[in-house]
């Protein structure tokens, strides 16, 4: 429901650059035209892959929630269960495909049976293509993660102790996050080339906004009566902050992070698209101007398992960070 | 080891949003004599919240000054413990880590403050739970850490705002009882907020009793039952007496 909302606003947001673009006098209507039929297709490409990664990532916990009923008894069978529901799903999925392709609905350029595509697999892993395309995306995703989460806490926790600093700097940021990113992708690459430096940024911008909101939200989140706690003990600022707001911001930090994490990788991927040399958006390309199917294929699938491993690290870190959590909601 | 502590003329006025003023305490004067037990009540709303606030340091008053042994109260002090109706624990440290919380903060050194924790943890209960975290624990045993977090700094007195006031009647006598058994050992000056009558005879010296708002100090009543106190103490007949009288006043304010 949010993602297709989520879809419209950017949607919408194109539209008004587009109409923006119309009206501004040195753009002939034919320019801007020509542009939106650019972006389109791109959008679309990114929208596709976002959403493939965030349906499964979505997938398997969906379906195993009704199983985590209080646990009574006959709990070896329930976590075996919880364990099985994935790949039955997975099994399914791929049961499908295959039928649609023993059918042939659809010529096989278009819809490669799976035996097709492991083929690919084995291929361009084997020849180191899949692994030299993969590192390029994941060392962008990474540091664009790492650069939009940095910038996002440090401005993020001036803006929630500041109301000077959120009076400025929050509508620059909203208007920021009100323009889709693969909108300024193009420019983003005439400023930093189309090396790394423009993928890290758009990543980084990527993530940007959401970590900042969670920053924002997890440090004026910080009960009052801590603070006063706090106070009374004559705690100083650092001692306020490393003690009472980092802790108690955790949770909310951490989920900020876990969006981010696949967040990251469409932002590279953004980047890659627009203009790049390498990389799995590069790859996808490729493959697509040379009707590869199956090599299309295989890049989107390993750009789904990196957003699920990223994003199964950080859950990974959350537990092991708040474990305390848990704790607290054993009985 | 114990702190007077004096109240000169003090009064709080609240700026309310459209521009009004609300008084909500005083002016209020009055005398608490080093390592007394006092309780304070009063109807809701009459400002013993915003009192405790102003005496701990982190409220300023509109007028008037409070004052720990002759020194002017501007600002939170060590030598004041303050505690709430909410424990305020904080939920990521267990229970030692929330003990031990005023010292770390303090600068004391680690082996020091663990030493200090758990010396405390068998006169509050919590020998089994140095462990715990505040979410596995009821109540009452979080009410205990607070009082723990409040005692470790050794304090000259305590500034407790109901500090039982969310727990059971039966939760509520046992760790009040306690608190007078660490009371009788340490003699800290004590001011406490609470709206139980039974709760302020078995405890204090001395029950203040404040008008409607802006509180101010309608009845002053000592409490003359021999210590140390005992919870069968509140069956004789001067407990009831001196309860009757609470009441009334109370009926009165
Ligand atoms: N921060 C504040 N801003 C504005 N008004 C306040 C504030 N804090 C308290 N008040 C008002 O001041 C008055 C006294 O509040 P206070 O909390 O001191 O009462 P109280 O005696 O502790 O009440 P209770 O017994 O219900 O705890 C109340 O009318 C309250 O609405
Ligand atoms: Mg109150």
């Amino acid at each position: 429901m949010t993602v297709w909302m989520e879809e419209g606003k950017r949607y919408c947001a194109v539209l008004r650059v587009v109409l923006v673009l119309c009206t501004w006098d040195g753009v002939s209507l034919r320019t801007s035209f020509r542009l939106c039929l650019v972006m389109m297709p791109c959008c679309s490409a990114v929208r596709t892959t976002g959403f493939l990664i965030m349906q499964l990532n979505a997938f398997p916990k969906s379906l195993t929630r009704p199983l985590a009923l209080p646990q009574i008894g006959r709990r070896p069978l329930r976590r075996l269960g919880r364990r099985l529901t994935p790949l039955l799903a997975l099994a399914l999925v791929l049961l499908g495909w295959q039928v649609v392709v023993l059918l042939e609905v659809y010529p096989a350029f278009i819809i490669p049976s799976p035996a097709a595509v492991l083929e690919k697999a084995v291929t361009v892993v084997g020849d180191g293509r899949l692994w030299l395309h993969a590192s390029t995306t994941l060392a962008a995703v990474l540091a664009g993660l790492g650069v939009g989460v940095l910038a996002a806490l440090v401005l993020g926790y001036a803006i929630a102790k500041s109301s000077l600093l959120d009076a400025v700097l929050s509508p620059l940021v909203v208007a920021l996050q009100s323009t889709p990113v693969v909108a300024y992708a193009p420019l983003l690459i005439i400023w930093f080339g189309s090396g790394l430096t423009s993928k890290i940024v758009t990543g980084a911008l990527i993530v940007f906004f959401p970590m900042l909101i969670n920053t924002v939200v997890g440090i004026r989140g910080v009960p009052s009566e801590l603070r006063d706690l706090m106070r009374a003990m004559q705690a100083t600022r650092w001692q306020t902050f490393i003690k009472l707001e980092v802790p108690a911001a955790m949770p909310v930090l951490f989920s900020g992070l876990k969006i981010s994490a696949t967040l990251a990788v469409i932002g590279a991927v953004v980047g890659e698209f627009v203009s790049a040399n390498a990389g799995l958006g590069f790859l996808i390309n490729l493959a697509r101007s040379q009707y590869d199917t199956p090599l299309v294929i295989v890049a989107v699938l390993t750009l789904t398992v990196m957003a699920r491993l990223l994003y199964g690290l950080a859950s990974l870190v959350e537990r092991r960070a708040l474990a305390w959590q848990s704790r607290a909601r054993r009985d | 080891m114990s702190a007077r502590i004096t109240v000169s003329d003090l009064a709080a006025v609240y700026q309310m949003p459209g521009g009004d003023t609300l008084p909500a305490l005083g002016p209020v004067s009055f005398h608490i004599e080093a390592g007394s037990f006092v309780c304070i009540l009063g109807p809701s709303g009459c400002g013993k919240s915003t009192l405790i606030r102003l005496l701990a340091g982190i409220q300023r008053p509109s007028r008037g000054q409070a004052f720990l042994n002759d020194q002017s109260i501007t600002q939170p002090a060590r030598r004041v413990g303050l505690m709430f109706q909410d424990a305020n624990l904080m939920p990521w440290r267990t229970v030692l880590d929330n003990l031990v919380l005023p010292l770390e903060v303090a600068g004391v050194p680690k082996s020091e403050r663990l030493a200090a924790a758990r010396a405390l943890l068998p006169a509050l209960g919590l020998a089994d739970f140095e462990a715990a975290y505040p979410g596995e624990l009821s109540g009452g045993m979080a009410q205990r850490v607070a009082l723990g977090r409040v005692l470790i700094q050794k304090p000259d007195a305590l500034l407790l705002d109901e500090p039982f006031g969310a727990l059971d009647a039966m939760t509520r006598e046992r760790i009040s009882l306690d608190l007078l058994d660490m009371w009788e050992r340490q003699r800290q000056t004590v001011l406490m907020v609470t709206h139980d009558i039974h709760e302020a005879v078995l405890l204090a010296d001395r029950v203040l009793v404040f008008s409607r708002r802006p509180g101010r100090i309608a009845a002053d009543i000592r409490v003359s039952l021999p210590r140390p106190r005992r919870l069968e103490d509140t069956y004789g007949a001067l407990f009831g007496q001196i309860a009757g009288q609470v009441r009334a006043a109370i009926s009165q304010a």
